[in-house]
């Protein structure tokens, strides 16, 4: 009974987000009305980096165990789309961001109430389909000649790190196309597109069979840093907290790392 | 003097039919378009505008953007004319099956609609495997895959636009060449076509206008390379990523640009005897 | 029917009963036209010799327009023939059967310019650019249009586009002439003149006119011989003077019922060329014109009558018959052989006490008589 709205939440673009907070509004009507459980259903909102998007709502469902009558309700895009939402005065109550400097966003606006959290980290992988048609075995491969290649565009986060990466190893890479965020760089690897693609790790590994990674030294030039958040103005700052506590706990880390995150040690 | 009032009253009485149960609404209506317009316009970061607008990769978008629209335009004229005709004047069967499809573009979201195109025409598309295959062309990630799916996203505007004009049109005329001798594609050309032609001209000018705020379809299918497939569209896209305010400036040179040509388009038609 | 007295009428060959499929050779048009279209069932037999103006008279939907469509191939027959100067064009696409078309607003095309119009034709057959262009542009010398040549259709007055029309379907040399309501889209005014100016150009064509109108002084004015169609089938036929005078259905004494004279006319008098009888008109013209009255203008006196009625006559009564709420009284001069048609009121012949073979005046006020110049 519960699946339905829940599916239909999470399915919702940010795009939706006015219409999906109304939805959430009448779902908590009919919880009260009905009264399932004596208690008030609460609502936490998490605004979330994209690649996020798997581990997050396997913590939301644990979460939700953890506290009945809670429901998780997430905004999943790019970090700087979500930074840009919280600073105008989006209702949210934590902000995950994919990289720092997003997050430095927030945080300089205010909006941020506690002080951001590196949680998780992401690094850089190749990804190629799983016949590895140009052969590739590492980053200096990319470089070929016939090699066709799907790099983020520099603008998003995963293109700020690529583009330190190969400035880091010097190895020139002319991409067949600049991709506006790592998902669509990696569908063009599934779609057999391109012959390789530089993109996280977690994103490699959430694609499971569809392609297959291949680890390069130089990707340590470019970490990249997930900090956490609960804000300023959050509408369930208690919930906000342990949902924080939650990423940053063992529990947390354990779904991150399957994800193919390195979990940050402990500060 | 209780003449000229009585004249005033009358004058009043002729005037004072002002329609405003309509006029009401499309006020309304004409504001909800223009305010998120001013809105641009208000939030223009107008001191740097100049040094943003002089960046070599707006000119670039700029002009793949309109090059690309102009030949989306011109294809979707080629096939789609005719495509409108078949719709329009004969009584194949299936034909709402077909008119159906035609629109089926305008409801699904544009990157679907890209990703249908790479099953069919990439790499390793249904049909472009053997491309690739067999001469090693893939279309992908080129400039000819932008206009690709821009007719995709902007021809059924075209179709449905001449189909209306071609229904409308009063088809004795197409008679009365026939009796003088004209044969079916005579007539066509020389009666049809002329007495569609506002029809076809406002239909190529919404198809053009859709090619140009392209962007689903065309990131999907034809990726993004400054200069080779990324249009204005794309590039607004990701400079709203890193700041919006780029995207802003990019964003009213794409509507000035394409504002000017229709209206210029405009003022040329009704100019012409 | 009553009998009438025949005499003076003009010598017109007697129309010949639309008859089977052996068409004499000399026949320009010979069809026998079949459409079904849901209920309706048009089916007709036309005739027409070479240089002959025939017109399909009818009330709306009588499916006269249908037939010209035939005719032409726009629409398709369910059975039938249609032979023109001998050659079998029953399967003929339109595009390939020798006929030039007039249509009821003409159709001229609006993006050419009046000589681009006529020469469309010539071109669509295949004529090289310059000469059609050349036979357009005499052809609109010859119908007085040639300094209107560039003009684009929306710039001509509605007789000009009438005439470009004719010039447009004569470009390109046909053997049947269709004219679908000719005259319709004129006003009053025009109209007078573009039907003399019509009657003229048909009068030059050689092959075979088919015309179709609702009013029967089209009909009786530009045809030699009229076919009246109801409800899909001829009713009647045969020429106009005799078609309007001898009417063998309501619909044709209602609608076509009009007294009709050919003569010539002297000022505001018209001397009847088939009578020994003047008519006095209200407009004075010259030359051969017709004369034309309806027989509701017709009053009948038991006495002289008094005033300002400048047409009496003094006829004998030939035949009574009702014609819906009204009657209609034949009435001749056997001595002159002038003879006219009177509708009246039951009660107002009541008041007249008539028999056959009784005579009475009939007055005709001269403003109630149209005259038309003949060519």
């Amino acid at each position: 009974m519960r699946d339905l709205p829940r599916i239909l939440r999470r399915a919702a673009g940010s795009a939706a987000l006015g219409l999906l907070l109304g939805a959430a509004a009448c779902a908590e009507v009919d919880g009260s009305a009905t009264g399932a459980e004596g208690s008030d259903p609460r609502t936490l909102t998490v605004f979330a980096a994209a690649s996020l998007t798997d581990t997050f709502e396997e913590l939301a469902e644990r979460f939700e165990a953890d506290h009945p009558g809670t429901e998780v309700e997430f905004n999943f895009a790019g970090s700087s789309e979500l930074a840009g939402q919280i600073t105008e005065g989006a209702p949210a109550d934590v902000f995950a961001s994919a990289d720092t400097r997003t997050m430095a966003l927030v945080v300089d606006a205010g909006a941020a109430e506690g002080e951001p959290r590196v949680f998780a980290r992401n690094s850089l992988e190749i990804a190629v389909p799983p016949d590895n048609p140009a052969g590739i075995t590492g980053l200096a491969d990319l470089a070929g000649e016939d090699v066709r290649v799907a790099l983020c565009a520099e603008e998003v986060p995963c293109g700020a790190a690529t583009r330190t990466v190969l400035e880091e190893s010097g190895v020139d890479v002319e991409p067949a196309t600049w991709e506006p965020d790592v998902r669509a760089a990696l569908t063009r690897v599934r779609l057999g597109e391109v012959d390789a693609a530089l993109v996280y790790r977690t994103d490699v590994i959430a694609a499971g069979d569809d392609v297959t990674g291949i680890d390069f030294e130089e990707a340590a030039a470019a970490v990249n840093d997930y900090p956490v958040v609960d804000l300023a103005d959050a509408p369930q700052p208690d919930l906000a907290a342990e949902w924080v506590e939650l990423v940053r706990s063992g529990t947390g880390g354990g779904v991150l790392e399957a994800a193919g995150f390195d979990v940050a040690a402990p500060e | 003097m209780r003449a000229r009032a009585g004249s005033r009253a009358g004058v009043r009485v002729a005037a004072g039919r002002f329609p405003w149960l309509l006029a009401a609404p499309a006020v309304l209506g004409l504001a909800f378009l223009v305010a998120p317009l001013l809105g641009l316009l208000l939030r223009a970061p107008w001191s740097t505008f100049g040094t943003r607008l002089l960046m070599p990769e707006v000119r670039e978008a700029l002009v793949l953007s309109l090059v690309t629209a102009t030949a989306a335009t011109a294809v979707s004229l080629l096939l789609g004319v005719p495509l409108a005709w078949l719709l329009a004047r004969t009584e194949l069967p299936g034909r709402r099956v077909v008119r159906a499809l035609v629109t089926v573009p305008l409801v699904i979201p544009p990157v679907v609609g890209g990703v249908a195109l790479l099953m069919v025409l990439g790499r390793r598309g249904v049909l472009g495997q053997y491309a690739y295959d067999w001469f090693g062309y893939s279309l992908p990630f080129t400039t000819a895959a932008v206009v690709v799916a821009q007719v995709f996203v902007a021809m059924p505007f075209l179709v449905v636009s001449v189909e209306g004009a071609l229904r409308a049109a009063d088809r004795r005329y197409e008679d009365a060449a026939a009796t003088l001798g004209a044969t079916r594609g005579m007539i066509f050309r020389r009666v049809t076509l002329p007495m569609v032609a506002p029809g076809v001209a406002a239909g190529a000018v919404l198809c053009w206008a859709r090619a140009l705020g392209e962007f689903g379809a065309t990131i999907t299918f034809a990726g993004n390379f400054p200069g080779r497939t990324q249009t204005m569209p794309l590039a607004v896209y990701l400079a709203m990523q890193e700041s919006p305010e780029s995207a802003v400036v990019l964003s009213l040179v794409l509507l000035a640009v394409s504002l000017a040509i229709l209206i210029g388009l405009r003022g040329h038609w009704s100019g012409a005897p | 029917m009553t009998a009438r007295p025949g005499g003076g009428a003009e010598p017109r060959e007697e129309a010949e009963v639309p008859g089977g499929g052996g068409a004499p050779a000399s026949a320009a048009l010979a069809a026998h036209l079949v459409v079904r279209r849901g209920g309706f069932v048009l089916d007709v037999r036309l005739r027409a010799a070479a240089g002959e103006v025939l017109a399909l008279l009818g009330p709306n939907g009588a499916g006269k327009s249908t037939a010209l469509r035939a005719l032409a191939g726009l629409t398709a027959m369910a059975d039938g023939q249609i032979v023109v100067d001998g050659r079998d064009l029953t399967t003929t696409p339109t595009e390939r059967r020798p006929i030039g078309m007039v249509f009821q607003d003409y159709l001229l095309f609006e993006h050419m310019s009046a000589l681009e119009n006529v020469a469309f034709g010539p071109r669509a057959r295949g004529v090289p650019k310059a000469e059609a262009r050349a036979r357009a542009a005499e052809l609109l010398e010859r119908v007085g249009l040639a300094a209107h040549a560039r003009r684009r259709p929306r710039a001509l007055s509605g007789g000009q586009a009438q005439r470009v029309a004719l010039a447009r379907a004569l470009a390109v040399r046909p053997r049947l002439l269709l004219l679908d309501e000719p005259l319709a889209a004129l006003d009053a005014h025009t109209r007078a003149d573009v039907r003399s100016r019509l009657r003229r150009d048909l009068a030059d064509f050689d092959g075979a006119a088919v015309i179709v109108t609702h009013d029967p002084l089209d009909a009786m004015v530009l045809a030699d011989r009229v076919t009246v169609i109801e409800d899909g089938a001829v009713v009647q036929e045969g020429p106009p003077t005799e078609v309007a005078r001898r009417p063998r259905t309501d619909y044709v004494a209602r609608l076509v019922g009009l007294n009709l004279y050919r003569g010539t006319a002297r000022g505001a008098v018209v001397e009847v060329a088939e009578a020994a009888a003047r008519i006095e008109v209200a407009e004075p013209r010259s030359g051969e014109v017709f004369a034309a009255f309806p027989p509701r203008a017709v009053a009948l006196f038991r006495e002289p009558p008094v005033g300002t009625l400048r047409n009496v006559w003094r006829l004998r009564i030939d035949g009574i018959e009702p014609f819906g709420d009204h009657v209609r009284v034949h009435l001749a001069d056997p001595d002159s052989g002038f003879a006219l048609s009177a509708d009246v009121t039951p009660a107002g012949l009541a008041d007249l006490a008539p028999a056959v073979g009784a005579a009475v005046w009939a007055g005709v006020k001269a403003t109630e008589v149209r005259c038309y110049p003949v060519g």
